[in-house]
């Protein structure tokens, strides 16, 4: 792997490629597509939590002028799976705003209105709406067929699976342990709060060539549910990822497309379908509600001898709740010889819950990370000498199975203690929290193409739609490997059918597996420039060297030559054999795991409950910053969404399952003026897998600052709320119960 | 329901449109003239994406009916750039990666320009409090508030 100070171009910070269509209003995003003849596509929603469909009648709606095209169930394959049965409901509806039909008329208003003329005929049963409900004997059942893990010997239940991790003898460890602490922690319901909503633009001609437009994190994954949805082939569909406004894991899945293609076929008619913000509160996202217990015990030393989690979460309607990276995540930072952590996966009658953002570990580590900050204060030691102390390293075995390679928790700790905004004393008034953040980032598959124009500018071309930057990552990475200026290549998120196969934008994995098929299709290139100088010059290939950028006789052969750069060799292709172009695959093993330290000083308003963050730092290990600004802008941004997360977001349910608060007025996502600066310190110990070192960086940031704006909270009343959101009703109905 | 014929300017040139009377400015920059740089992020007024300014006012054109733009001038973020090249503001959001997915950065910029043109020289609390109705998800406002200061400091050079 190249070391730091090998490096030209990776770790500096030029403009992004996309970056002048973006502050121009030119990008096109998913609701962007204007064509000739597109007409607009409306979803009837379920205005019940939990009912049984009796029948549905779209005839009225059908007989309005200008409305072309209505579906429903009955219009989709009856064989299908969970997703199938989200974008439409089938037998029954089963949180509110649940897809019941859709139309496609002239004008978004008329089909609003035709909405209007759709006679759904229902069963209402009772909603469950918490862990609560739905783990409690004669407990209403979300779905009759439900069966825990599978095992249909034991009676339907809402538990959809048990997920355990032990090692040890935590009993022991507890015995051992001169201290323990526990606690119990709630948190919300929250959504993604991506500012586009989800959109699309389907077609389809007379052979049944489906083409989609949408905005989407995976435009392959776009491309596998459609088919599968509308019992079709992957053959007959091309989908165009569009720019795409935010996702946080939440345009992963399918909710629109397949609609919009049915009633595209139905009215002969390009479909545009766009949800407004009530819907994507209602039938998108968001992520699982958690009831977390977590327990933890200590020598006087500070070295744990145990610790033992139960995490709960809501899955929403079907299966699928992240408690499995909740379970991996909880003790990650950790080394520790005995623990037992269980987690259950519960349904609910709330929309089918998308990933957010490392999915269902900031809810784990929230608790855990809490009562870490408690043992800290009953031992009297420093939260980060006690992280420290027990922090896992290289050669850990991670709750999860495998051994850590080179990671960097203890460089972000050790980074954090000389921090001045750690060692500068807690401002008056304030309180301080600390908390460790993990993800383990994936890799996954990827495909990259390298094309060479004439004049040696190059083109890259992936299947990676770029979220936050990643076309500056890819030509970041390609200008080092190729040693040619970062100004002369630029990045193409291709459609399904220009690019080879892609897994989606999410995981983290995006810089790390995406960037290594480009760096591979780079040196695909290299090597065929090689060949191409050898030619010319008449010696043998591997009597060539590539040197910044040009192909140059190794050092000892015998020929008087002059360099040739790409352009050079371009510029000549058709005497050596043609155009030049590289190509890589991946099936990217060994993404390096993520860890970061978090810390915050906030005073709390004891009048009105309102909490007044002053100053948060965020460290994370990168592994190495390909762009460090967009790096900075991961952590940043996570740290805003946990911030609100902590403070202020939540999903408000009355007791017939209608969320109450499905706007951006009442769910009340982080703005400017909440916010002070976000400290960044970037640490870099390199992942021994990836050419540069990378390691994903998206997801990290938002697992510490739950735990740390709560341990904040907690420094400065002096007790814990162990309640997310600490929003001002509920600090201040906490404060007056302490107060009595 | 028989349509409205609006005259208006949109950066600088007249146009005229027919529009139904519920039609909002935003749909009609968008669907009718093809201005699809103004954003939808919510309908309401709550997230600024559709910032637009009508008589070198700030408002959302989400809130604002079509047929209110009647003799008003419309900017929008298709006229920030000039023919010599982008806008300050649009050169240090690029510079500062005060973007991340770009959803937001139309907006932010419409509204951060008319900030500037009413205070050369905000400081930062005055800078979060005129962005408080621009909502990003992506960046945590902290690459977007610099961008906005480092553009004042330029702007401040330039005059």
């Amino acid at each position: 792997m190249a070391e730091a100070h090998d490096l030209k171009v990776i770790g500096t910070r030029p403009v992004r490629p996309d970056g002048v269509e973006k502050v121009t209003g030119r990008a096109n995003f998913g609701a962007d597509l204007q064509l000739p003849g597109m007409i607009h596509g409306k979803v009837l929603r379920s205005p019940y939590a939990h009912a049984r469909i009796k029948s549905v009648d779209v005839s009225g709606a059908l007989a309005m002028e200008g409305v072309l095209a209505a579906v429903s169930r009955s219009d989709f394959p009856e064989e299908t799976d969970d997703l199938g049965r989200n974008v439409i409901a089938r037998d029954k509806v089963l949180y509110h705003g649940h897809a019941v039909a859709a139309v496609a008329a002239t004008t978004q208003l008329l089909a609003e209105q035709a909405l209007d003329a759709i006679k759904v005929d229902y069963d209402v049963l009772a909603p469950v709406l918490s862990i609560d409900q739905a783990i409690a004997d004669g407990a209403t059942l979300v779905n009759e067929q439900m069966h825990t893990n599978g095992d249909a010997s034991q009676p339907a239940s809402n538990i959809a699976a048990i997920t355990k991790f032990e090692r040890g003898d935590p009993e022991k460890g507890f015995a051992e342990a001169d201290v323990v602490v526990e606690g119990e922690f709630r948190v919300p319901m929250a959504h993604q709060g991506y500012i586009e909503p989800h959109a699309c633009t389907a077609t389809i001609n007379e052979e049944g060539k489906i083409t989609v437009w949408c905005s989407t994190q995976g435009h392959f994954d776009v491309r596998t549910q459609t088919a599968a949805i509308l019992g079709t082939s992957i053959s007959k569909i091309k989908v165009i990822a569009s720019e795409i406004g935010g996702g946080f894991g939440g345009k992963l899945s399918v909710y629109l497309e397949p609609l919009a293609v049915k009633l595209s076929e139905l009215s002969n008619r390009p479909v545009r379908m766009v949800m407004n913000r009530e819907e994507v509160f209602r039938a998108t996202g968001p992520t699982s509600a958690t009831w977390c217990k977590a327990k933890v015990a200590a020598k006087k030393d500070g070295t744990i001898t145990a610790a033992t989690a139960w995490l709960a979460y809501e899955a929403g309607a079907f299966p699928g709740a992240p408690v499995g990276p909740g379970c991996m995540s909880v003790l990650a930072p950790y080394d520790l010889e005995n623990f037992s952590i269980e987690g259950i996966d519960v349904l609910v009658n709330k929309p089918k819950v998308a990933a957010y953002r490392a999915p269902g570990a900031p809810q784990a580590m929230h608790a855990m990370e809490c009562v870490i900050d408690d043992l800290a204060r009953e031992l009297g030691m420093d939260p980060i000498d006690l992280r420290l102390k027990n922090a896992a390293d290289e050669g850990t075995q991670a709750p999860y199975g495998p051994k850590f390679p080179a990671i960097g928790l203890k460089a972000c700790l050790e980074a954090a203690k000389a921090h001045p905004n750690y060692t500068a004393p807690v401002p008056e008034g304030c309180g301080r929290g600390v908390a460790c953040g993990f993800w383990f980032n994936i890799g996954m598959q990827s495909s990259a193409e390298v094309l060479i124009r004439e004049d040696g500018t190059v083109i890259i071309n992936e299947g990676s739609p770029d979220i936050g930057g990643s076309r500056a990552s890819m030509c970041l990475m390609a200008a080092e490997t190729l040693g040619i200026p970062y100004d002369r290549i630029n990045a193409h998120v291709a459609d399904t059918e220009s690019t080879g196969y892609c897994n989606m934008t999410g995981g983290s994995r995006t810089t790390f597996a995406t960037g290594m098929a480009v760096v591979q299709a780079c040196e695909d290139i290299i090597a065929q420039c090689k060949e191409r100088a050898a030619m010319t010059w008449d010696i043998d290939a591997d009597q060539v060297d590539w040197d910044d950028g040009q192909a140059v006789p190794k050092p000892g052969v015998n020929a008087d030559v002059d360099p040739l750069s790409l352009a050079d060799i371009a510029r000549t292709w058709g005497r050596t054999g043609g155009p030049i172009l590289g190509r890589a695959s991946v099936n990217a093993q060994g993404a390096g795991a993520g860890f970061s330290v978090n810390w915050t000083d906030l005073a709390v308003d004891r009048e009105t409950g309102k909490v007044d963050v002053k100053a948060y730092t965020a460290i994370q290990d990168a592994g190495r910053a390909i762009h460090p600004a967009y790096v900075e802008g991961q952590m940043q941004g996570g740290a805003a969404q946990g911030l609100g997360w902590a403070l202020n977001e939540e999903y408000i349910y009355d007791d017939n399952g209608v969320m109450e608060n499905a706007g951006f007025l009442d769910y009340r996502v982080p703005v400017a003026s909440d916010l002070p600066m976000i400290d960044t310190q970037i640490v870099e110990v390199p992942n021994p897998t990836h050419p540069y070192g990378v390691r994903g960086v998206g997801e990290t940031p938002i697992t510490a600052p739950l735990a740390a704006t709560s341990n904040a909270v907690r420094d400065a009343l002096g007790f814990r709320v162990s309640e997310l959101p600490m929003s001002p009703p509920r600090l201040l109905e906490a404060i007056d119960s302490q107060e009595g | 329901m028989s349509k409205l014929h609006v005259t208006t300017s949109v950066n600088g040139q007249p146009e005229e449109v027919l529009c139904e009377p519920h039609q909002s400015l935003l749909d009609v920059l968008r669907d009718e003239l093809g201005l699809t740089g103004t954003k939808e992020g919510c309908s309401t007024g709550d997230c600024g994406a559709c910032s637009v300014t009508l008589d070198g006012r700030l408002v959302c054109s989400c809130l604002v009916l079509a047929a209110e733009a009647e003799g008003k001038e419309v900017g929008t973020i298709e006229g920030v750039a000039n023919p010599d090249g982008l806008h300050v503001l649009q050169q240090k959001f690029l510079e500062h990666a005060a973007l991340q997915c770009g959803i937001c950065t139309p907006g932010f910029i419409v509204a951060a320009k008319v900030l500037l043109e009413r205070d050369p020289n905000p400081d930062e609390t005055t800078i979060r409090y005129w962005l408080a109705g621009n909502l990003c998800r992506c960046t945590g406002y902290d690459k977007i508030i610099r961008a906005v200061q480092d553009a004042a400091t330029e702007l401040a050079h330039e005059a």
